[in-house]
């Protein structure tokens, strides 16, 4: 018997039991279709917090100065200044595993343009800044060392800020406006960035040069750094590395001696992205053992009609047995009705997974990723299940005796 | 084939079957049975219920293996092959008859008659073929789309002989195949087996009724697992059988026209 022809003889066997075959698909059919969808939903939360912290930018170190004491009363992380621009040329320049490093000063202020006016949280920064945040220029360009050294009232302006002051798609470089009572010109316009895993706007924003900040709005250029470093390692395998180098560093440079806490802080946040990372692929692996639980109650679902079918067709087998049917035929023939059940579950399994893995992104604006091999991996596990829960009925009814089931009511 | 007066084709040597041997339930239902039936006979089996007729047709039909003697049919010993070998066996050699035709439901007649050449390998083109001609054989050349359920217990079980036939076997197994019929139409299925007789092929039929039996050119009698009879004659002829009844319905049919138009007449 040709592969085709057993196929043929199964699908004609289904095809008498129309309800009853379509039925017993349904519990593969649910089974494949909730692995897709719940992968998809898992692997989407999986992307979003990768995405989320791409966009802070991969591999980075944020050093912040330590607490300020003032009469007993201490004021956290960043309060007190600790930090020195020596300690962040140090670090820049001395530290093999870091890249880059840029200082991050920050300040509410207000913009004025024309008529016009937004506040905004303004950061005084350096170039390599663009380069840790992942943050480049779209229209106009960023500021050059030159800018730094010379303190030049330039300013690069976040999307949500030109919306708020040109209008929508406005160009805005080359224009005029004003941060406090301090004309700067506008140079460039940072590229959209989006939103923070915390729902804060990242492109409500806008760039001075460090020293240019440090003078005009913190009052005028000290020895201490007002503010935060941003540190980004050579890789993201290198991260802890550089945060034990930029520790070490610090605290040879602050003559902190064993016993001294350190006088700063810093936040790794490849760790958190690890630590996000990680409950996603837990919520992905309880969802698809769910999944995986319904597919195998599909599988038994076949395993029971075929037992079923079996004991109702005895004669039939008789039949074929009496005819020339060897053991084998008749276990291929009842193995292929069980896979040909159980795979085209999967298939129609598949379609349905998909379009709702879809209808969820739609309907309730979750992020969802259907993946190839996750369609390969359950179409291919809902065969598996077709012949594992296939192979007992079929041996069954390949071990009848012929006179008995010749005999069979 | 070398026709009626060839060689032996099944040899059944002190043939033993026994049922649960070792238990408490144990059956000996055949108790040495020693038969040689040559080519182009055709033979009745006959015996009560519980005789071992049954159990013997399962035994020719190589359904099943003696327990002990030998069985030689078309020259293989069968009596120690595996259950893969006897359906070879089975399908190259032998046709089944059954008394309850066992045609596959809600398939076709030309279908139902491909059935061996399937098992054989065949390419559907040759299968197609084979089946319509053997078809054609038993005069149902005609219905071959029809399904079971859609053809009369006569048509059923000439389809079931086509299927039997398809093969080209060298024995036909029927087992009761008229105890589902009416007379005539258990006349007209006979004389398509003294048909099949007078072309070469090996008919061996299992019956309870004598008239049946009449038909073979040879009775064997079982009873209580032994052979009580072996009788050669000259067969009656299912054919002319029907050209008698035939002529006699006419004559009946002739009969009632006169009746009728006397009653007319005297109207």
């Amino acid at each position: 018997m040709s592969p085709f022809q057993i196929l043929l003889v199964a699908m004609r066997a289904l095809w008498r039991n129309k309800l009853r075959s379509f039925l017993t698909t349904l519990g593969i059919i649910i089974g494949v279709g909730e692995v897709i969808s719940m992968m998809a939903i898992g692997a989407g939360a999986k992307a979003q917090v990768e995405s989320t912290f791409a966009a802070m930018g991969t591999n980075l170190l944020i050093v912040l100065p330590g607490a300020a004491n003032t009469s007993g009363q201490r004021g956290g992380f960043g309060s007190g200044q600790t930090i020195t621009w020596d300690d962040f040329s140090a670090i820049r320049d001395e530290v093999p595993t870091v890249k880059h490093a840029a200082p991050s000063l920050r300040s509410s202020q207000s913009i004025v343009a024309g008529e016009v006016n937004w506040t905004t949280s303004v950061t005084g920064t350096t170039p390599d800044y663009f380069d840790i945040r992942n943050w480049p220029v779209a229209s106009g360009s960023a500021f050059t060392q030159s800018d730094i050294d010379a303190g030049t009232k330039v300013i690069i302006l976040g999307q949500t800020v030109v919306e708020k002051l040109f209008g929508a798609n406005a160009d805005p470089v080359g224009q005029s406006v004003r941060v406090g009572t301090t004309p700067f010109n506008v140079i460039g316009v940072a590229a959209k960035k989006g939103q923070s895993a915390s729902g804060q706007d990242y492109d409500d924003t806008a760039f001075l040069p460090a020293t240019t900040f440090a003078q005009k709005i913190q009052g005028g250029l000290n020895r201490y750094l007002s503010g935060q470093i941003y540190v980004e390692a050579i890789s993201s395998d290198a991260t802890e590395r550089a945060e034990k180098d930029v520790t070490a560093l610090l605290r040879q440079r602050h003559h902190l001696t064993d016993r001294d806490d350190d006088d700063f802080s810093i936040r790794n946040l490849s760790e958190m992205a690890d630590s996000r990372q990680q409950s996603a692929d837990t919520m992905t692996a309880l969802l698809a053992s769910v999944a995986a639980v319904s597919l195998l109650v599909g599988g038994i679902g076949i395993m029971n009609i075929m037992l079923v079918s079996v004991t109702e067709r005895t004669r039939e087998i008789g039949v074929r047995m009496a005819l020339g049917a060897k053991p084998y035929n008749v276990l291929l023939q009842f193995l292929t009705e069980a896979l040909v059940l159980s795979m085209l579950g999967g298939l129609v399994g598949v379609i349905i997974g998909v379009g709702t893995a879809q209808w969820i992104a739609i309907r309730f604006g979750w992020a969802t990723l259907v993946q190839p091999q996750v369609i390969m991996l359950s179409f291919a596990f809902s065969a598996f299940v077709g012949v594992v829960f296939g192979v007992y009925p079929a041996r069954k009814a390949s071990q009848l005796d012929p006179i008995e089931a010749l005999r069979y009511e | 084939m070398t026709g009626a007066t060839g060689d032996t084709l099944i040899e059944l040597r002190d043939v033993h079957k026994i049922y649960g041997q070792g238990t408490e339930a144990e059956v000996h239902a055949l108790r040495g049975i020693t038969v040689a039936i040559t080519r182009g006979e055709f033979v009745a089996i006959m015996g009560t219920s519980g005789s071992g007729k049954s159990t013997l047709m399962n035994l020719l039909g190589c359904l099943d293996r003696p327990t002990s003697g030998s069985y030689h049919l078309a020259g293989r010993e069968i009596a120690r092959m595996s259950k893969g070998e006897l359906a070879e066996t089975r399908n190259e050699v032998l046709g089944f008859v059954f008394q309850n035709f066992n045609l596959l439901s809600r398939t076709s007649a030309l279908e139902n008659v491909e059935l061996p050449l399937i098992y054989r390998g065949e390419k559907s083109k040759v299968r197609k073929a084979r089946a319509k001609e053997s078809l054609e054989r038993v005069g149902l050349g005609q219905r071959m789309g029809h399904t079971p359920n859609q053809l009369s217990g006569g048509q059923q079980q000439r389809v079931a002989i086509a299927r039997a036939l398809v093969g080209k076997p060298e024995v036909l197994l029927a087992d009761e195949p008229t105890g589902n019929l009416d007379s005539r139409t258990s006349t007209e299925v006979m004389a398509l087996f003294q048909e099949l007789g007078e072309s070469g092929i090996t008919v061996v039929l299992v019956t309870h009724e004598p008239d049946i039996a009449e038909y073979a050119s040879r009775v064997l009698v079982v009873k209580d697992g032994v052979v009580v009879s072996d009788e050669r004659k000259t067969p009656k002829r299912a054919a002319d059988e029907l050209d008698r009844v035939s002529q006699g319905s006419a004559a009946i049919a002739a009969q009632l026209a006169r009746t009728k138009a006397e009653a007319e007449a005297a109207r």
